[in-house]
């Protein structure tokens, strides 16, 4: 109970601390790659930011809607490659570019979300699998030559601001992350509380419960769909800046596969499960080939270096091993054990696919 | 000694709980009728006792506990199931849907060959190109095939003509002669004519348990308990019997011996 | 003409391919409703294995052994698949969608440990010399290695039906497919038919994994990403569950994608084919040939 009042005091002081960590020299020896001063480790931990929040807005889709969408990368993608195309090709400044992005994005979500939404369950998933595969297709295949392919979109500094330019301006870009992220887990945090909120949550169990208020499901879907895909947007604006381009690899179902995983790594019933598990996720992406040439891991025989020098495969047995025995994932565990409360909501869908079977007899009692 | 033995049997569907508590025995002779309005739970009482859904509480078949086991076992262990809707495969043939319901070599394929001649003849048709009685007579011969200790039937007159009405209810009579069954039924002249006792479900819980004909007999017992009684579709019918005592037209259907 | 003759066999191995893949995934998902995201990996395993055998046993590119790594190949994703299921799957079970998160670790972790072992380049895949010549078909050449292809998804094809309409666990799993709970109610214990089904999918994902190997030339950790992905597709055009719905998916997409790549431009082909799957899902939810309730 008292750990809900202290929650936003929690959630300022550590936005705080957050942003005062350039200034800082935190050095966490192993894990960050320096003290939080150097422009490396505020790369990592902007990355880590943009990640975790692109987490968190899969988290609204899947988590808080219940839509299993195989194709929300693509919205982050169409961030990425939008804006890097609007600065770069069209030549555009950074506050129109911005606005150009999001309007695009918004209206992709909101054109494929009207088409998928129109069926459930595993085709939407299939759906939106297939309209992700179409724009990842686009990207590779470079039409147009826009897009640059396999090899990605270098980002030209021209039209973007000094201040976000160059290695010596690190920390701004770190503080645009943090923005970003802040934002994104306000306006997640705040769509959950409002009634549209507390309908997507129903309407993720059952249909029902919203129909007799006269509130048709498929709305109410769309709305957190389009949601979910513009915030996404924005957070691929900032990933492009801070990596200083776009690469395909961000199109692949397999990026929308490792979103899922960090949701339901770090819990689905909980907001800042997704961030812990997008920035665990980042963290052993981009360390774990740095830790793995370290002396004790080289020195392991063939059968434990190999398995442990290879961040997917640990992910994705920590995924496993998760799934079965941790259903709130690590955010439920923490819960757990700090405040001994109820275990969090397993992922949507455990208790409504085994009742589907079950719902056809409800007519026959 | 009864057949089955059901105490205080809770089930889940969907996450809603549809039994409270549900208490009742079956005969180990004869057919026992399971009434009630629609949606009281006779169904998920039929689910339940099978494992088919989210059940607590205790189920005893001959004397052995079943509740914690899973479907599979309950059903070898000898419990034929006719489910409501027959759920016959579609796509399967007569003979293969037979096929899969025989539980060992010694299935009684001529009893079901004697019951049910029309199936014979179709043996290689598919089974959703039976017309609605004819998947009934599979339904039912799928759960004669074995050896049954208990059949467990639901609704199986529901939706027919009632010339069929009366061929089913002679298969469950012939049945009834060697298995006990537990019967859901909304038809009360096929109740009458079968059903030793009655066991009355309102609300998720049994409400009255008793033989058949005391019931039937009490025509305001079974107008409280039952409601509006449903017999064959308007028009098929006159307005005639007073539930239980079935009028002449009726008993010509009902009653005709094989 | 016989460009067209050309096209139309390379689409036939290409299909033959995807149906070897896809005819897994459809039963898994027909019996299981489980979408395996773990094939991918399975097929990876396969192509890799009989990769290492075909490179570290007696002569290479002879036919004894290739046979040997399309067998070992196909055995070892075959285990693999049974340690998943009997694992990991089966303990979720009536969880769906967590089962569906289980095969996506799984399949992640596996191709990072492939990637870990044999590194994350494309290596040449050894095969007989025969492979890589032609055959005149109709005035034109057709590549040997899509001759196998053919003949080999045509064998598993022919052998799938027969099985399923022939034995007693093909009927079983046909009535699965249809209503698992009657099943059940049959006194028929469905779970082992899980097993066994997934284990036939991870089999044919092996073999499909090491005749892509042949079609491409090579293996590479990220193999199985796209092909499943086609594999995806095809199930759900050709409904799920369904035999035969994947054969004739698997041709449609194949050669559509053939088709419209040469034809129009190049890379429009993968387009229109995922294009296809979203019209088939939006006009028809349950695939072409609507085989699941």
């Amino acid at each position: 109970m008292t750990a809900r009042r202290w929650r936003p005091a929690l959630l300022l002081a550590g936005i705080v601390l957050l942003a005062l960590l350039p200034l800082l020299q935190v050095s966490v020896p192993g894990v960050l790659p320096g003290p939080t001063s150097t422009a490396g480790t505020l790369q990592l931990l902007a990355v880590c930011l943009l990640v975790g929040a692109l987490a968190l807005t899969y988290q609204l889709l899947f988590g808080l809607a219940g839509l299993l969408s195989f194709g929300h990368a693509l919205y982050f993608a169409v961030g990425c490659y939008v804006f890097a195309i609007a600065l770069n090709t069209w030549q555009l400044a950074i506050g129109p570019a911005a606005l150009l992005t999001l309007a695009i994005g918004t209206l992709t979500a909101l054109l494929v979300g009207a088409v998928s939404l129109r069926v459930r369950g595993i085709s939407f998933a299939m759906v939106t699998l297939a309209f992700a595969q179409a724009g990842s297709l686009l990207v590779y295949r470079n039409f147009g030559g826009y897009t640059g392919g396999e090899e990605g979109l270098g980002l030209t500094s021209a039209n973007l601001p000094g201040s976000l330019v160059g290695v010596v301006n690190t920390e701004n870009l770190y503080w645009t992350a943090l923005a970003i992220a802040v934002l994104v887990y306000v306006a997640v945090a705040w769509l959950s509380r409002t009634h549209a909120g507390r309908m997507m949550a129903a309407v993720r169990e059952n249909d029902l419960r919203v129909q007799v208020i006269g509130v048709r499901p498929y709305m109410v879907r769309l709305i957190a769909f389009v949601t979910a895909g513009a915030l996404a947007t924005l957070v691929g604006m900032g990933y492009v800046l801070v990596n200083s381009g776009a690469s395909p690899q961000v199109t692949t179902s397999n990026f929308t596969l490792s979103l899922l995983v960090m949701v339901v790594l770090g819990g689905v019933g909980a907001r800042w499960g997704a961030l812990l598990g997008g920035v665990l996720y980042t963290l052993l992406d981009q360390r774990l080939a740095v830790l793995a040439s370290s002396p004790q891991i080289t020195s392991l025989p063939g059968v434990l270096r190999v398995p442990l020098s290879q961040p997917m495969f640990l992910l994705g047995s920590l995924f496993v091993l998760v799934v079965l025995f941790l259903p709130g994932g690590l955010a439920g565990a923490i819960g757990r054990l700090a405040h001994g409360t109820e275990p969090l909501p397993a992922p949507p869908g455990g208790h409504a696919t085994k009742g589907a079977a079950d719902q056809a007899s409800i007519a026959s009692t | 000694m009864n057949i089955l033995t059901v105490r205080g049997l809770d089930a889940f569907v969907g996450g809603q709980q549809i039994l409270q508590g549900v208490t009742f025995d079956v005969a180990a002779t004869g057919v026992t009728a399971l009434l009630g309005r629609n949606g009281v739970g006779k169904t998920t009482t039929l689910k339940a006792v099978l494992g088919l859904v989210r059940r607590r509480g205790e189920v005893m078949l001959g004397g052995r506990r079943i509740d914690e086991e899973r479907t599979h076992r309950i059903v070898t262990r000898g419990v034929g199931y006719v489910p409501e809707d027959r759920e016959v495969f579609a796509r399967l043939t007569v003979a293969e849907n037979l096929q899969l319901a025989a539980r060992t070599d010694r299935s009684r394929y001529a009893i079901v060959d004697q019951l049910f001649p029309e199936l014979r003849s179709r043996a290689r048709q598919l089974a959703g190109t039976l017309s609605g009685g004819q998947q009934q007579m599979l339904a039912l011969a799928r759960a004669l095939l074995n050896d049954n200790r208990l059949l467990l039937v639901d609704e199986p007159t529901k939706g027919l003509a009632p010339r069929v009405v009366g061929e089913v209810a002679d298969a469950l009579a012939v049945a009834a002669r060697q298995v006990p069954v537990l019967l859901v039924e909304q038809d009360l002249r096929v109740v009458a004519r079968l059903a030793h006792d009655v066991v009355v479900m309102a609300e998720g819980r049994v409400v009255h348990t008793g033989r058949a004909a005391e019931l039937l007999a009490d025509t305001s017992l079974v107008q409280q308990l039952l409601g509006v009684h449903r017999e064959v579709p308007a028009g098929e019918r006159g307005s005639d019997s007073a539930p239980g005592a079935p009028g002449p037209g009726a008993t010509s259907a009902v009653a005709r011996s094989r | 003409m016989s460009t067209v003759v050309l096209l139309a066999m390379t689409g036939l191995g290409l299909g033959g391919l995807y149906f070897l893949v896809a005819s897994g995934l459809s039963l898994i998902y027909g019996l299981m409703r489980v979408l395996n995201f773990a094939h991918g990996a399975f097929l990876t395993v396969g192509a890799y294995v009989g990769y290492q055998v075909g490179t570290h046993v007696g002569t290479a590119s002879s036919w004894p052994v290739f046979a040997l790594m399309l067998v070992v190949g196909t055995a070892t994703a075959a285990l693999f698949a049974l340690l998943t299921e009997l694992l990991l799957v089966r303990r979720l079970y009536e969880r769906e969608i967590e089962q569906v998160l289980v095969t996506v670790g799984v399949g992640i972790g596996a191709v990072a440990l492939v990637n870990g072992i044999w590194g994350a380049d494309s290596l040449s895949f050894p095969a007989p010399g025969w492979m890589s010549g032609t055959t005149g078909l109709l005035g034109a050449q057709i590549p040997n290695d899509r001759l196998v292809l053919i003949a080999t998804a045509a064998c598993v094809l022919g052998g799938l039906l027969a099985f399923l309409r022939w034995t007693r666990h093909g009927l079983i799993i046909r009535a699965g497919v249809e209503n698992r709970a009657m099943v059940t109610a049959l006194g028929i214990d469905v779970r082992r038919s899980f097993t066994v089904v997934f284990v036939i999918g991870g089999a044919l994902a092996g073999l499909g994994g090491v005749l892509a190997a042949l079609y491409n030339g090579s293996v590479a950790p990220g193999m199985g990403d796209s092909l499943l992905i086609f594999a995806f597709i095809v199930v759900v055009i050709g409904g799920l569950g369904s035999i035969a719905g994947s054969a004739v998916a698997a041709l449609v997409v194949a050669l559509l994608q053939q088709f419209t790549n040469y034809y129009a431009v190049s890379g429009l082909g993968d387009f229109t084919v995922v294009l296809a799957l979203a019209v088939v899902l939006l006009v028809r939810p349950r695939g072409l040939f609507r085989q699941t309730a």
